[in-house]
């Protein structure tokens, strides 16, 4: 089998997810756009999971903590054969589906219910210290977003993944750089945000762009190596990625999109991923 | 014969008997092990400990991660905290994720006495209770506080457990503990009242009925030590048997024991009924057993109650 083309599949997967929200008539477009190369990069090349070891607990874990990004998740995990996209497009959102708006474990290839922000990276943390205390190899992978970053809940895990020295756990902000309301700066200014972490105590990685394949995985190669610390990446993403009508506009945060703009967007990432 | 002993001490016990033979077993405290009478475990089992700091949201969540990839984690925290503080780590990371986490909530209800309304947990079970997939208990005395651990060990569902701060006077004895999963036991059966208690106030109740006995009215006493799921049946069989039902509890009078026996009465079984339980005001300033006597949370002041009733 040929290998895959991951900057081809980042558009594929920013189509499905355009048709999982289209399908279920709601979703956080926004978000799911400016993450979509950071989850390829840790689905395909970081994270040893499959459909296959899943049930037995034995691989490496993810946990969404951005979790109103679910759509992206689903075309991430339907491209990874958890379940078909078709099931996805047929049930999102839909009266007794499974596939809800957050990611929950009813599903296969999600270990955590999320939605409620600043969970993520505390249970992380858990994973974490349960899999060094079962002498494991294997890594703990958390994507929070950067409005998030102003619960304080997210805080104490980074003080306890510091103190623990959990070199096993890699973070990665989607620094999108907006939220509902608004430029992260304008709501609650997040400031120097790599210094804020890098006092937490971990080692921070800038990654210019984020929706740059090969930015992210030297990112994330380089967290596999560092000792004594988790590492956290903040992905300088760009929201509603993908079409010039969503880009960097905080209105398109969880704005569905009218058939004629389905149609531009559709066309925008079809052009994209012809040129990936 | 064993000596009694605090119901979080007899936790501690059952959790290193457990954790010598389970290395799955992890205790974690929030700057908590000292009141949590958790150092023993700490000091024997320090690879099976987890430290988090003064972080309760931080300690629910890291327990349920920890759950998720394998262990059984019992965090140990004050009630107050890992419920209230806690409350969305418990609902979300741990009931909704399913996660088999055992919240260990100590020195619940007024234990903390004069440290006042922010270390009281008077609303605890009304929180837990109504979150899908959390089961409660309030176990009344530590033999009991160690058959319900001896489960929690071995089980893989979430849990919320609270219990007191101070070693109590004993409901039942090492030797004569009759104790079924999920069941409520009966310490007296009789036929004009039932009265319901659940945790500390359990020994109150049975008070409560010898007093009644000898003047004459039969009481049952049943200790609801499982406030989820609720043993219904138990409740109905009491009152059946009875003229007037009075619920007691360290707890709120909202969405509690007494809200919930009043619902299942109101439903299956109506009786005349009275419900004990803390003010819904902070309560006056005193030791545990100096709160519960100003509130008439004593066996003289349960039988007096019960009294009124079946005389009203």
């Amino acid at each position: 089998m040929a290998e895959l083309n991951l900057k081809k599949l980042c558009w594929k997967l920013r189509e499905n997810l355009l048709d999982i929200i289209m399908s279920g008539k709601g979703g956080h477009i926004g978000g799911d756009m400016s993450v979509v190369e950071a989850l390829v990069e840790i689905y395909f090349r970081q994270m040893d999971v499959t459909p296959e070891n899943f049930a037995s607990g034995d691989h490496d874990h993810f946990v969404m903590s951005k979790g109103h990004s679910v759509e992206a998740l689903y075309a991430v995990l339907a491209q990874k054969g958890f379940f078909p996209l078709g099931e996805v497009l047929e049930k999102f959102s839909r009266f007794g589906s499974p596939f809800i708006g957050h990611p929950n474990n009813k599903l296969p290839g999600i270990e955590m219910n999320s939605g409620a922000l600043g969970h993520g990276l505390p249970v992380a943390v858990g994973m974490a210290i349960a899999e060094r205390m079962n002498s494991s190899a294997h890594r703990v992978y958390v994507v929070m977003g950067d409005g998030e970053q102003a619960e304080g809940s997210v805080w104490e895990g980074a003080m306890a993944g510091a103190n623990y020295r959990l070199d096993n756990l890699c973070a990665l902000v989607d620094r999108n750089h907006l939220q509902i309301s608004g430029n992260t700066e304008d709501v609650m200014a997040l400031g120097d945000l790599h210094g804020k972490w890098a006092s937490f105590g971990w080692h921070v990685i800038d990654v210019a762009d984020g929706n740059d394949l090969a930015e992210l995985h030297s990112a994330f190669e380089e967290a596999r190596v560092v000792k004594g610390k988790p590492t956290v990446i903040i992905s300088n993403s760009i929201k509603g990625k993908g079409s010039k009508i969503m880009e960097n506009k905080a209105s398109w945060h969880h704005h569905l999109p009218t058939q004629e703009e389905y149609r531009e967007i559709m066309a925008d990432l079809k052009a994209a991923e012809e040129n990936a | 014969m064993s000596k009694n002993i605090a119901n979080k001490q007899m936790i501690c016990n059952v959790l290193m008997e457990a954790a010598a033979n389970d290395r799955d077993i992890v205790v974690l405290c929030s700057d908590s092990r000292g009141s949590a009478s958790a150092t023993p475990f700490f000091e024997k089992f320090p690879s099976q400990s987890v430290e988090v700091g003064i972080a309760e949201q931080d300690l629910v969540g890291i327990s349920a991660g920890m759950a998720r990839v394998g262990k059984r984690p019992f965090p140990m925290s004050p009630a107050c905290f890992i419920t209230a503080r806690s409350y969305e780590q418990c609902k979300v990371d741990v009931a909704y994720s399913h996660t088999n986490v055992k919240l260990i909530g100590i020195s619940g209800g007024v234990s903390y006495g004069a440290l006042g309304m922010s270390h009281h947990s008077a609303q605890d079970i009304a929180c837990m209770t109504s979150i899908p997939g959390m089961r409660v208990y309030l176990p009344s005395d530590c033999w009991q506080t160690r058959k319900l651990m001896e489960v929690m060990v071995k089980d893989n569902e979430p849990a919320y457990i609270r219990v007191g701060r101070n070693a109590v006077d004993p409901v039942y004895s090492e030797d004569d503990c009759p104790f079924e999963m999920d069941k409520a036991t009966f310490i007296a059966e009789g036929t004009d009242v039932a009265i319901i208690a659940c945790g500390e106030m359990v020994l109150y109740a049975k008070q409560a009925g010898e007093i009644l006995r000898q003047k004459g009215i039969s009481a049952s006493v049943v200790d609801m030590y499982c406030l989820k799921p609720l043993d219904e049946d138990a409740i109905v069989k009491a009152a059946q048997n009875a003229r007037a039902v009075v619920t007691v509890e360290e707890h709120s009078p909202f969405g509690g024991l007494g809200s919930e026996v009043a619902r299942v009465l109101g439903e299956k079984c109506p009786r005349k009924m009275a419900v004990m339980s803390l003010p819904d005001a902070p309560v006056i300033t005193g030791t545990s057993k100096e709160v519960f006597a100003y509130y008439g949370l004593t066996g003289e002041g349960i039988a007096k109650k019960a009294e009124g009733l079946l005389n009203g």
